[in-house]
């Protein structure tokens, strides 16, 4: 489920499983699930999706990944982010396995590169705090 | 040998328009496309006992009664597909296991994309136009209103934009030569009057300078949604023998996912056409070099150089030299998309994945016209759903 910003942008409404994520990305923490078996993390969802298992334990991430593919939107596919073009999207492989996605910040959209050594950046938004990654150092 | 219990014997097929001027609800659209595709395969109404849709806006609940009931068929097979683009595809192979299990003999597939008559007192408002290209991720519990809508990662092209990005730094192919399949596919448009760009060809010029929508894709690589239509009708062997058009047997076919979002997709350049494609060919029995010619779903002008790869015409990561290398035109050495693709046809919804299958059966009955493959035996046709997501590959074999 998404609400809107004053100013017309898409945020997400957590859930009671989502919430504890999204109270980590206020604290410009990122923790995520990981399931004790294989060491799994994952997005947040009741049960392992590897093994369906619900003995995870919230973990706290490095923040750093490598950009696995990223676009420019410069149409405004979403019209409430019609505002915001050029953005880019950006999925990011973390260090400890999960790929997430978010979009770049910090940077020029033309400088992005596959491959690209990124970080976890922190974009708050009235209540709520974004996921996006900029270049590291 | 592959198999033969099932054949398609008759097609119809509504010409793509960026507006429809005759607005119908979804279930007269369907009276229509019945009479029309029963007529062209000279089969009784009578004798359907079978039908396919992917759900009607009169009815979001209970689509295949309410369509039984408004056509009035006495249905044995009732079946609604939900696989986006993949859709027609798998609607065509599901209707030809239900006949070959013995359940149905005649099966109506339906793809309709029409408007609907305006609404008294409705104009569908500010938000609901706002959330069309979230596609359903915005209710309650979805994770792609958690994570993937906030980054504006909505719609189809920018999920495609990054295969190609990805694609395009793992092996290195030009932004020329995905120009290509859309100037093969417009070349093909130019022999079939029902296309949206019929009379307007392109060269690689022309795409390379039109505006980037998603890096690295541009315009000219990206369909035209349409309004349009379609449907085919599918039935046992033994009535398709007595048709008056050469029978299609559905001869081999595979289906697979693994994702909705492409966040989560295992590898964005490996796809799921892949083992879709192989099962397809094994269980048809032939080879990729028996292939008279491909029918490749093209949402955009990457889908077709991966599903080149992937469905097994060529070597990971040599697509880019195939496209090269071959004309991919009706009257090239390498036939793809004969009717110009939904990059030429344009895509009428869900009848754009069916116009792959419904030209494909052209081809293969000897009534593709100016376009003809000659001595065209067996096709490759395949459905790619929302993000490389929902895959069906299907071989179409002639009787």
């Amino acid at each position: 489920m998404v609400h809107f910003s004053t100013d017309g942008r898409p945020l997400p409404t957590p859930t009671p499983i989502t919430a504890p994520y999204f109270d980590g990305l206020r604290e410009h923490r990122l923790v995520l699930q990981r399931c004790p078996r294989h060491g799994y993390f994952f997005y947040p969802r009741g049960r392992c999706p590897v093994c369906l298992g619900d003995d995870w334990e919230w973990g706290e991430l490095s923040g750093r990944g490598t950009v696995y593919s990223f676009t420019v939107d410069r149409a405004g596919h979403d019209p409430a982010l019609a505002g915001r073009i050029p953005f880019a999207i950006a999925l990011v492989d973390l260090e400890e396995g999960p790929r997430l996605v978010g979009n770049m910040v910090g940077c020029d959209v033309d400088d992005i590169t596959v491959g690209m050594a990124v970080e976890a950046a922190y974009e708050d938004v009235e209540d709520t705090t974004l996921l996006g990654f900029r270049p590291t150092g | 040998m592959g198999k033969r219990a099932a054949a398609i014997v008759g097609l119809t097929e509504w010409a793509p328009k960026r507006v429809w001027d005759e607005p119908m609800f979804t279930m007269e659209a369907c009276a229509r496309l019945a009479a029309e595709v029963l007529a062209d395969a000279e089969v009784d109404k009578g004798e359907v006992d079978g039908l396919v849709v992917n759900g009607l806006r009169e009815s979001p609940l209970f689509a295949p009664s309410a369509l039984a009931e408004f056509l009035g068929i006495r249905s044995n097979f009732n079946e609604v597909v939900d696989l986006g683009g993949a859709t027609p595809a798998g609607m065509v192979w599901r209707a030809a296991a239900a006949i070959e299990v013995g359940i149905c003999d005649t099966v109506l597939v339906f793809t309709p994309s029409v408007p609907a008559p305006p609404q008294p007192g409705s104009n569908g408002g500010p938000m609901k136009m706002k959330m069309g290209a979230y596609m359903g991720g915005e209710v309650w519990g979805s994770p792609q209103g958690q994570f993937e809508i906030p980054a504006g990662l909505v719609a189809a092209t920018p999920s495609f934009a990054m295969a190609a990005q990805r694609y395009m730094a793992a092996y290195g192919v030009s932004e020329e030569t995905l120009a290509k399949v859309a100037v093969d596919s417009r070349y093909n448009a130019q022999a079939n009057p029902m296309a949206v760009f019929y009379g307007k060809p392109i060269t690689v010029e022309d795409v390379m300078t039109s505006r980037y929508v998603a890096d690295p894709l541009k315009l000219l690589e990206i369909v035209m949604p349409c309004y349009g239509g379609s449907a085919v009708l599918v039935t046992s062997a033994e009535r398709a023998a007595r048709c008056p058009h050469r029978p299609v047997y559905v001869s081999g076919y595979g289906e697979h996912l693994t994702h909705k979002s492409i966040t989560y997709a295992p590898d964005i350049v490996d796809t799921p056409i892949r083992l879709a494609a192989d099962r397809a060919f094994a269980m048809a029995g032939v080879s990729r070099d028996a292939v008279d010619m491909a029918s490749m779903y093209d949402c955009y002008t990457i889908t077709v150089l991966l599903t080149i790869e992937d469905a097994g015409f060529c070597p990971k990561g040599l697509g880019g030299r195939f496209i090269d290398e071959h004309s991919l035109r009706y009257d090239g050495d390498w036939p793809l998309n004969t009717h110009g693709g939904q990059l030429g046809m344009g895509q009428a919804g869900l009848g754009g994945g069916m116009s792959h299958i419904t030209e494909a059966v052209r081809q293969v009955q000897g009534r593709a016209g100016e376009r003809q493959v000659p001595d065209c035996n067996v096709a490759y046709a395949n459905g790619t759903g929302g993000m490389l997501a929902e895959q069906v590959a299907l071989i179409l074999e002639g009787a």
